[in-house]
């Protein structure tokens, strides 16, 4: 794993993200994985701000900022252009936060995945609409508060399987991503580089004012979400799962516990929240095993 | 060569004498013609592009914004529903100076279903800084379609050619299809100064404050000026090519005409019959048929309408609570410059009511004694 994350930054430090903001790492190292060879949309997200005011830009890479439900569709028309003028060897990357993928861009998602369109598109998900002030979206899990589901009115419904949804497309890479492992990141973003197609990555990227946590944990709780199996670190490559184990399982309370917008929770509301881990974890190891023998077979 | 095609038909050869690169494209009644003849065309090679089966209108205007970023030719076609569901990108592709062409078959909007000609889709997208040309024939529409793209290019912002539904997308007329070089020498190959590239990293529409977002939409409404112009040496360009010449407006026998019917679309073929008709039973009538609606010639109509003593505006739309919107825009620009000249509005043949030569006759009649000019005139309304 040592020197796998190149040291040439192609982003630039003058960007406006708020302090320890998750989805600027996770740019940060998604970029040095696919290289200035990139070209990127960004629809409506956080990151139409952290990119910087006109005229500056801290991507590194050109970048085109399109509106909130069509980076995959935006992607698909650059890709298309770049192939009819004869312009190889550019990664198209559609850069998106969970709402723009999730919620109000996933018809254009799922027709450019199921069209095949050779794009990259990658959602840093801070589980929320924190743009616009930490509304929920359907990312948002299960037990969190936001400022459009309050304390008293918390959010029950457990957070939308994007993954799921795009390997029912055949799709030929998805996979998840935390910005606490770097070197994995990268790894995933480099060998998704190397295939053609629609490929879908989704990185945790923790919010510091979202989650309501003090900045200097956002690796501590991206760390803790894989530890806890909240987040599963996973790929799934021409429906075959391969999942990163984490050596020694820690309990959900221990990640819910650091992030205020869990504080309203009830012991047997968190013990429920563990069983609903659990069980979703142990789904999860059953298809890595019934696909793998797929694969064998 | 003169081919007898649907409306619809001259629409997909024109996108291909265009040279258009990419096409982006969602079926929609009365549109589907045009897209499936594209991609028949693309598919056989007869044009080099790239066919991209979107899974909406919305996502066909993105996926051409993304082309033309990148610094290819786009085009798209739509109608009605399609083009109300693209209306967030319309103002996307202006704020972002793409020239994208696109047509859009008037069609009305729903409920009830109905699929027949009505300006109403396209005239709601007025305000989204996209040109507007109105077509009579299907060989203007082909014709139109490739001066879009040269004046598009010239002043970066998206076109609109319209036609209308079934009057023109599905009935066949002759059309004198151009020979590709010469249409090569009228249409230079796209080739944008910005556009997305990485040697030369560079962010488009990022956030920009209220300390410049103010002349950057001076700057649009400064190319929509500089576009009447373009219109016209466009128009004068291709008919130095072609024979076939075309501008803002164009008048028939208007020069003399004491009462002037203004009207766009196939509507204005049937005002000229109605014309002649008058002309023989001594109404001295005359039509000025509104080609370019954006940007919006106000001088030339102004010009046109000078000597006449009345004027009677058919809308094939309506602005509900205001009436025919090209009632209003005519006002506009004849009261700011005189305001002795007596303007009727007229809605006439929404959702596909077929108007007859006899009705609009019966427009000019009714200025002798009960139309308004205070008021919305119906033409054959049943009440």
């Amino acid at each position: 794993m040592k020197g796998l994350i190149p040291k040439e930054e192609i982003m630039s430090p003058g960007h406006v993200a708020c302090q320890g903001c998750g989805a600027t790492l996770a740019f940060r190292h998604a970029i040095k994985a696919l290289g200035k060879d990139t070209i990127v949309t960004i629809p409506a997200c956080c990151w139409s701000v952290i990119d910087g005011p006109f005229p500056y830009s801290a991507a590194g890479v050109p970048v085109f900022h399109t509106a909130f439900e069509t980076a995959a569709s935006t992607a698909s028309g650059i890709r298309q252009a770049l192939d009819i003028k004869g312009k190889s060897g550019i990664t198209v990357l559609a850069w998106a936060g969970d709402g723009g993928t999730m919620d109000i861009g996933l018809q254009a998602l799922s027709g450019a995945v199921e069209r095949g369109e050779d794009i990259i598109y990658i959602c840093y998900d801070n589980e929320a609409y924190m743009n616009t002030g930490i509304q929920r979206s359907s990312s948002t899990p299960s037990g969190a508060w936001t400022s459009t589901t309050p304390r008293r009115k918390y959010k029950t419904k457990p957070k939308k399987n994007m993954v799921e949804i795009l390997a029912a497309h055949d799709i030929p890479y998805a996979a998840t991503a935390n910005i606490a492992f770097p070197e994995d990141l990268i790894k995933k973003l480099r060998k998704a580089k190397k295939i053609t197609g629609p490929r879908f990555i989704q990185i945790l990227a923790p919010c510091p004012v979202g989650w309501k946590f003090p900045s200097h944990l956002t690796i501590k709780a991206a760390k803790l979400a894989f530890e806890t199996c909240v987040f599963p670190l996973y790929e799934v490559e021409n429906g075959l799962y391969k999942i990163t184990k984490p050596s020694n399982i820690k309990k959900v309370g221990d990640y819910l516990k650091i992030q205020k917008r869990f504080a309203h929770l009830s012991r047997p509301e968190i013990l429920r929240l563990q069983e609903t881990t659990s069980a979703s974890w142990r789904r999860l190891l059953e298809k890595e095993e019934i696909s793998g023998m797929g694969q064998s077979g | 060569m003169k081919k007898v095609i649907t409306g619809n038909h001259a629409v997909s050869y024109a996108a291909k004498l265009s040279r258009a690169e990419v096409i982006a494209a969602y079926p929609i009644t009365p549109q589907t013609e045009v897209v499936e003849k594209l991609s028949e065309l693309v598919a056989s090679g007869e044009l080099k592009a790239n066919f991209i089966n979107v899974e909406s209108e919305h996502s066909a205007m993105a996926a051409c914004i993304g082309a033309s970023a990148t610094g290819a030719r786009a085009f798209t076609a739509t109608s009605s529903q399609g083009l109300a569901l693209m209306h967030e990108l319309l103002h996307w592709a202006t704020g972002a100076r793409l020239p994208i062409v696109m047509a859009n078959i008037n069609r009305s909007f729903g409920p009830p279903w109905n699929i027949w000609s009505d300006q109403t889709d396209s005239l709601a997208q007025r305000d989204t800084g996209w040109m507007q040309f109105y077509c009579e024939n299907n060989q203007e529409i082909l014709d139109t379609i490739i001066q879009a793209y040269r004046i598009s290019e010239k002043v970066l912002l998206p076109a609109m050619v319209v036609l209308d539904a079934f009057y023109h997308s599905h009935t066949m007329e002759p059309v004198d299809i151009p020979d590709e070089n010469s249409i090569d020498s009228f249409l230079a190959p796209y080739n944008p100064r910005y556009s997305l590239d990485v040697k030369r990293p560079r962010a488009f529409g990022g956030l920009t404050t209220p300390q410049w977002y103010y002349e950057l939409r001076y700057k649009i409404e400064r190319s929509m000026a500089q576009a009447l112009e373009e219109i016209k040496k466009a128009g004068a360009a291709y008919g130095r090519l072609t024979g076939r010449t075309y501008s803002l407006i164009e008048k028939y026998r208007a020069d003399d005409a004491k009462d002037i019917i203004i009207a766009a679309g196939a509507l204005a073929e049937t005002v000229k019959d109605a014309v002649d008709m008058l002309r023989e039973n001594g109404k001295k009538t005359g039509l000025v048929r509104i080609r370019a609606f954006r940007p919006f010639p106000s001088e030339e109509i102004a010009a046109a309408l000078k000597r006449a003593e009345r004027v009677a505006v058919i809308d094939r739309n309506i602005s509900f609570g205001c009436g025919g919107i090209f009632f209003q825009e005519v006002k506009s620009a004849v009261f700011a410059r005189r305001k002795d000249t007596k303007i009727y509005g007229f809605i006439a043949g929404l959702g596909g009511r077929d108007v007859s030569d006899r009705e609009i006759a019966d427009v000019v009649y009714s200025m002798d004694k009960k139309a308004h000019t205070e008021k919305i005139n119906w033409v054959g309304l049943k009440r």
